[in-house]
């Protein structure tokens, strides 16, 4: 074996390469060659005979030459002094009648990667920029870029640069696309290689000669032309159009890319684009390699975040193969997840649920949470699913299906019902942490409507000594206390318990800190412990994130067509969703996650009491204001708003508003709009869930966000303000509201000047009701002022109208944007 | 731009190894092979990472197949350099395994060498190649019964030397050349189903995929006519004819093909170059021509003593005599189990293979209009009803020979009268099951 006896073999070959009679015969002295080179690629260390290759070098046999070429070039670098010693050789070779001894000489000279042999390297290169034959042209032309990398400090030749520009217009395709290569990396410092309009046409037109390589090559180079005018711009654009239905998936690709690229300001011409390469698209999912299968599935997936309904009606090429790779199902499970729409529910659950019980386990559960998060749609036929899952009584099904509808009462509060019976009594199946966790977290926080929650908690508690996750006592924890404040009677007990043991004997800081906290919270009293422990149970929000907004094109196309959305988990496909749920955003348990969820809570308080004396201070300058308004501004949520209401109201009244020209205020007899700006430049930064949480806390309901630092960041939010006028009347009002953020100052400052003429009219019409307190005029003062630096558009819409009311609100936001970006 | 490429094998030996542009060190191998036999799963990632080295890899013939790369690489491109690197190793070495790389590492690192040059390719045309390229492949040919079978009794010429091996067209294309091997032009018609049929017998999805493939063993070879079907049919609305017309939803060309003859009479025209190219890929999606060929009737219940009792009946709905190679049927199950079985013929073999939790079924000849019934009696522990919804989906894998699901014939294959030399002309067609489901 050359493993083991590497020495002996080297030796042995040694002595064959120098024996004259080997050398004399040509068959055995090549085969003496191949056997060092077969060792060479199993990686046995054969450096040691570089001087006998190097003298095997010198044949008339081709072959012979390639194969030690293919030593010298493995080695060179060990061995500066020897190499030069080929050289001769080589540029012997160069001066060859056979154009492929000399493009191979040319080559692999280039190849030696040797910076002291430079000098002896550039004049065949020079000579081969010339050759007649077009193979040694491509050698020698790459070569240049070969040899700008090795001493890549020194000067740029300038006369090199303009010979391979002028070679562009070569008769060979090859040579062409090479010449492009090799100026990109040469100018690479410049920015690479210059693409202006005559390079741009002469490119695209020879495109059809390209081989598919040389395509991609090309199309990938000219993203970075900018056409002059829209007319070159279509003009391109149809040339291209060929091309992009390609059954050649990496040109399709290439020219998709560049489609995006060059129509970044038309979204409308890209979202023809992206409806063109379907069919191929989807040709490629059906490729006989499946690594293109998956290739084309990932960017499938991205093409889908801006066209949702892109593949709709082919839902059913996405339906997996027995025997395909694990990798392949989960993408396409992703995928199925993306394309479900009424007419296709009961077919897409029920070929879903067929892999539920798939051998693979990663697999199942990817199957399962797919239920689950179609179940946000179309909850009572994935909950019958699912519970009928639970029946399988398997380990690993089990704790999937319990974690996978914990996420789902999350979103979907209705289903708690149904999950609470269907988890009673699964809790011997579950043996991983993380299934344990969600089935605690259910526990603790449905407790009052599953009969048997106290017996399953004492199991817990009983075991808990031989308990090895953090997160699951930390759980354990919250929802005992959470079951002691819905079922004293029965729990009172164990609590104590639990309390003592984590308190006294744990060791983990976590976990005794979570119960010291709970029994200080506890000797402070009932109430305030439920206010800590009770506030969250559901995210009605997430609603809209499922018929996720389409996303523009400019958002993804910049990782097309790259290895980005081929990375596990690299499309996340519902960040925003995930993102919304504070409690258990992430599914492994760290010691962290319930320490930052009491953190979470006490935050909240904290807002909560900002929030409470902001209300006081509305409730004082509105009693300032008038005298009608005696009872306090509330907030609620009821009644909730769908998303897709929400939308609705939101484009017909922004219709109405477009309608009624420009003016910023529009108050008919029950409806009024309004813009503001609130200096809050850091809020873009906070995370979507603190946000979220501290606008719930004080009644504010956030439909959809964009995630943090991207740019414009937007919320939408709503709620629903009581005004207690006075016993007889009590009316609501809907408030809906959009805050924006786009990182721009002089937009801003253009708009505040339309701001003062238009807050100055606002002033008019309240100066006619009655005086406007100082206290809210300097607040008002120094909201314009803000405004002159980064701050956030908020764009209100209420009905019906009610000045007070919309006021209050607003004061209210501004309140908690402060509290929020000054944490 | 492709930094290194190298062949391991399944255990992780190194085959052949080239770095392109003396980037990254050669421990890269090592490194992926780690990668690789860390995950836990079947199949790692196609992409994979470490630090600034992207390892995009893929399998064919038992190899791994890697190139190493930068993120921003096109990954559809690398993909099929990839394929059509193994695709012209398949060409000059005669068959993809780990033996036959080993014996023809020099050539490939000669073909690697013309492919591809300082990381970007560069041709892979094999037209061009075959110019360049100059050791010869060394073909391993193990003894295979499929060479016997063409040989009579005595050695008597059979009927069956009309037929030619499936052996035949794996062997290097280049041996043609001095051996004096036979000018040889095989064209196959290879066809893939992907069918669900759901408990009912409906059929809930029936794909296609198919690809006329042209392997030419002649060093140069003059126009050839590939003639299909007539009433052949691509899209919906488009019919032709009153006959049974075989149509497809979706058809794309290798580029070389000229088609002027094919919008009025059917007719491919290429050149067709050394070596095996994809001359026409089509797919149709939602429709079968014909019945499915299986149908299975299961029965599932279980016995007194807490077993669950399988009874299979198995129908071959294709032509009678077209018999069917080695169909074998799986089903997944996800306990532990005890197995024993009644088969209907005692070629049949069916055993349990506790990895893949799944009762495999061999049949090893399938006539067609027959029938077939097995039971399979299981010990489940901790049976349940409820274990009856494990019984997961039936699969069946087969290769039915001289079938086309679509329909698709070739009329004739012509090639042109100047062509030197006489020339054997091959026609094979075979559909696989590339997913063939039955759920119960």
């Amino acid at each position: 074996m050359p493993y083991i006896g590497s020495e002996d073999t080297v030796r042995d070959l040694r002595r064959v390469l120098s024996n004259p009679n080997v050398q004399s015969d040509q068959l055995r002295y090549r085969n003496t060659i191949l056997k060092v080179i077969r060792a060479m690629s199993q990686g046995v260390d054969v450096s040691g005979l570089f001087s006998e290759m190097v003298k095997a070098c010198a044949t008339v046999d081709i072959v012979q030459k390639k194969l030690v070429y293919v030593f010298l070039c493995s080695y060179a670098t060990l061995n500066p002094e020897l190499s030069l010693l080929v050289i001769n050789t080589l540029r012997k070779d160069c001066q060859d009648p056979n154009p492929m001894v000399r493009s191979l000489a040319l080559r692999n000279m280039t190849n030696l990667r040797l910076p002291s042999l430079v000098e002896y390297v550039e004049q065949p290169l020079t000579a081969g920029l010339r050759d007649r034959a077009a193979c040694v042209r491509r050698v020698a032309v790459l070569g240049w870029a070969k040899l700008h990398n090795l001493q890549t400090n020194s000067e740029i030749d300038a006369a090199v640069v303009n010979e391979l520009y002028s070679l562009l217009r070569d008769p060979d395709p090859v040579v062409m696309v090479n010449c492009l290569r090799a100026l990109e990396e040469i100018l690479r410092e410049e920015g690479g290689v210059a693409i202006n309009k005559p390079i741009t046409h002469h490119l695209l037109n020879r495109l059809k000669e390209c081989d598919i390589w040389g395509q991609c090559e090309v199309l990938r180079i000219l993203q970075r032309y900018r056409p002059q005018s829209e007319d070159e711009l279509f003009n391109i654009l149809s040339l291209l159009d060929v091309s992009l239905i390609s059954p050649h998936p990496p040109v399709m690709a290439a020219t998709l890319s560049l489609f995006l690229s060059l129509c970044s300001g038309l979204p409308a011409v890209g979202l023809a684009a992206l409806e063109r390469v379907r069919g191929p698209l989807l040709a490629a999912c059906g490729n006989t390699s499946r690594e293109m299968q998956f290739t084309a599935l990932c960017h499938i997936q991205l093409l889908l975040r801006s066209l949702p309904g892109l593949m709709g009606e082919h839902y059913k090429r996405f339906f997996c193969g027995y025997a395909e790779p694990a990798y392949i199902k989960q993408r396409k499970i992703e995928v199925l997840v993306e394309l479900v729409n009424d007419d296709n529910v009961a077919i897409l659950l029920d070929e879903l649920r067929g892999y539920c019980t798939d051998v693979n386990i990663s697999t199942a559960h990817a199957a399962i949470s797919a239920i689950g998060r179609i179940g946000r749609s179309y909850s009572d036929k994935c909950l019958e699913i699912l519970t009928e899952l639970l029946g399988l009584k398997q380990e690993h099904i089990t704790s999937a299906v319990v974690q996978t509808m914990r996420d789902l009462v999350w979103v979907c509060p209705q289903c708690s019902r149904t999950v609470c019976s269907a988890v009673e009594g699964c809790e011997a199946e579950i043996q991983d942490s993380q299934g344990r966790h969600a089935l605690l977290w259910l526990l603790g926080v449905y407790g009052e409507q599953v009969s048997s929650v106290p017996y399953t908690l004492e199991v817990f508690i009983d075991g808990v000594r031989s308990e090895a996750s953090v997160g699951v006592k930390m759980e354990l924890l919250t929802a005992t206390v959470r079951l002691f404040l819905c079922r004293p009677a029965e729990t009172q007990d164990m609590l104590g318990r639990l309390l003592h043991y984590c308190i006294e004997e744990e060791t983990n800081m976590c976990v005794s800190d979570q119960a010291l906290l709970y029994y200080r919270l506890l000797h402070c009293g009932i109430e305030e412990t439920r206010k800590v422990l009770q506030c969250r149970r559901s995210d009605p929000s997430l609603g809209v994130l499922i018929g996720r907004p389409a996303e523009p094109i400019n958002q993804w196309s910049y990782i097309f067509n790259t290895l980005e959305p081929l990375r596990p988990g690299a499309i996340e496909t519902e960040s925003a969703t995930i993102g919304g749920s504070p409690e258990h955003m992430t599914f492994d348990p760290k010691p962290n996650n319930d320490l930052s969820d009491t953190l979470s809570y006490s935050f909240g308080k904290t807002v909560r009491s900002v929030t409470d004396t902001a209300l006081q201070c509305t409730d004082s300058s509105s009693d300032a204001l008038t005298a009608s308004v005696s009872a306090p501004l509330s907030l609620s949520l009821s009644p909730a708003l769908s998303p897709e209401e929400f939308e609705d109201l939101w484009l017909q009244q922004q219709a109405l508003h477009v309608e009624q020209g420009p003016e910023k205020i529009k108050a008919e007899e029950n409806y009024v709009y309004m813009e503001e700006h609130v200096q809050c430049p850091t809020i873009f930064r906070c995370s979507p869930q603190s946000l979220q949480a501290a606008m719930q806390l004080v009644n504010i309901q956030t439909l959809a966000f964009t995630p943090p630092h991207t740019l414009p960041w937007r919320v939408y939010l709503y709620t629903n303000t009581q005004n207690k006028h006075s016993a007889d009347t009590c009316h609501g009002t809907l408030i809906l509201g959009e805050l924006l953020y786009t990182g721009e100052e002089i937009q801003k400052k253009s708009k505040d000047e339309e701001n003062v003429g238009v807050e100055a009219r606002q002033d008019k019409r309240e100066e006619e009701r009655e005086e406007d307190t100082a206290e809210g005029r300097s607040e008002k003062e120094r909201v314009k002022k803000n405004t002159a630096e980064k701050g956030i558009k908020v764009t209100l819409k209420q009905q019906p109208r009610d000045e007070k009311a919309l006021k209050g609100f607003l004061s209210v936001l501004t309140t908690v944007l402060h509290a929020l970006s000054s944490e | 731009m492709i930094s290194q490429v190298f062949i391991l094998s399944s255990q992780g030996d190194h085959l052949i190894y080239k770095d392109f542009r003396g980037e990254a060190g050669s421990d890269v191998v090592n490194l992926f092979y780690e990668k690789v036999t860390a995950l836990t799963g079947d199949q790692p990632p196609v992409v994979m990472r470490h630090k600034d080295v992207h390892f995009v890899h893929v399998r064919q013939g038992g190899l791994y197949w890697v190139a190493t790369t930068t993120a921003d690489t096109s990954p559809f491109t690398i993909i099929e350099f990839l394929n059509r690197l193994t695709a012209l190793v398949k060409d000059y070495c005669g068959s993809l395994s780990e033996r036959s790389v080993q014996m023809n590492f020099a050539l490939i690192y000669e073909l690697l060498d013309e492919v591809v040059d300082y990381g970007y390719i560069q041709t892979t045309s094999s037209d061009i190649l075959k110019n360049f390229i100059q050791t010869e492949a060394v073909s391993s040919k193990p003894f295979s019964l499929f060479d016997l079978s063409n040989v009579g009794l005595f050695g008597a010429e059979t009927q069956q030397s009309k037929v030619a091996p499936s052996s035949a067209a794996t062997r290097p294309i280049q041996s043609s050349r001095d051996q004096g091997g036979k000018s040889e032009i095989f064209v196959d018609v290879i066809e893939r189903m992907l069918v669900v049929i759901g408990s009912n017998g409906v059929l809930m999805k029936a794909d296609i995929e198919g690809e006329i493939k042209v392997k030419c063993y002649m060093p140069t070879c003059s126009e050839m006519r590939i003639g299909l079907n007539e009433e052949f049919s691509i899209g919906k609305s488009q019919l032709r004819g009153y006959g049974a017309a075989v149509r497809v939803d979706e058809c794309s060309f290798h580029q070389a093909v000229r088609l002027d003859e094919f919008d009025s009479l059917r007719i491919l025209r290429l050149c067709p170059s050394q070596g095996e190219q994809t001359v026409m890929q089509y797919q149709l999606s939602d429709d079968l021509p014909s019945a499915p060929p299986f149908r299975l009737f299961p029965t599932i219940e279980r016995d007194n003593g807490g077993r669950l009792l399988m009874y299979m009946k198995l129908r071959c709905d294709l032509p009678p005599k077209r018999s069917v190679l080695d169909p074998t049927r799986l089903q997944s199950f996800s306990s532990e189990l005890n197995l024993s079985q009644e088969l209907s013929s005692p070629d049949q073999s069916a055993e349990l293979q506790p990895q893949s939790r799944a009762v495999v079924w061999k049949i090893p000849r399938f006539p067609g209009g027959t029938q077939l019934s097995a039971l399979f009696k299981l010990e489940v522990p901790g049976f349940s009803s409820a274990s009856m919804l494990e019984v997961g989906p039936v699969s069946l894998s087969f290769e039915l020979p001289k079938i086309t699901a679509t329909g698709l014939q070739i009329r004739f294959l012509r090639l042109s009268p100047f062509q030197p030399g006489p020339a054997q002309r091959w026609v094979r067609y075979v559909t696989h099951s590339d997913s063939y489901t039955i759920r119960i």
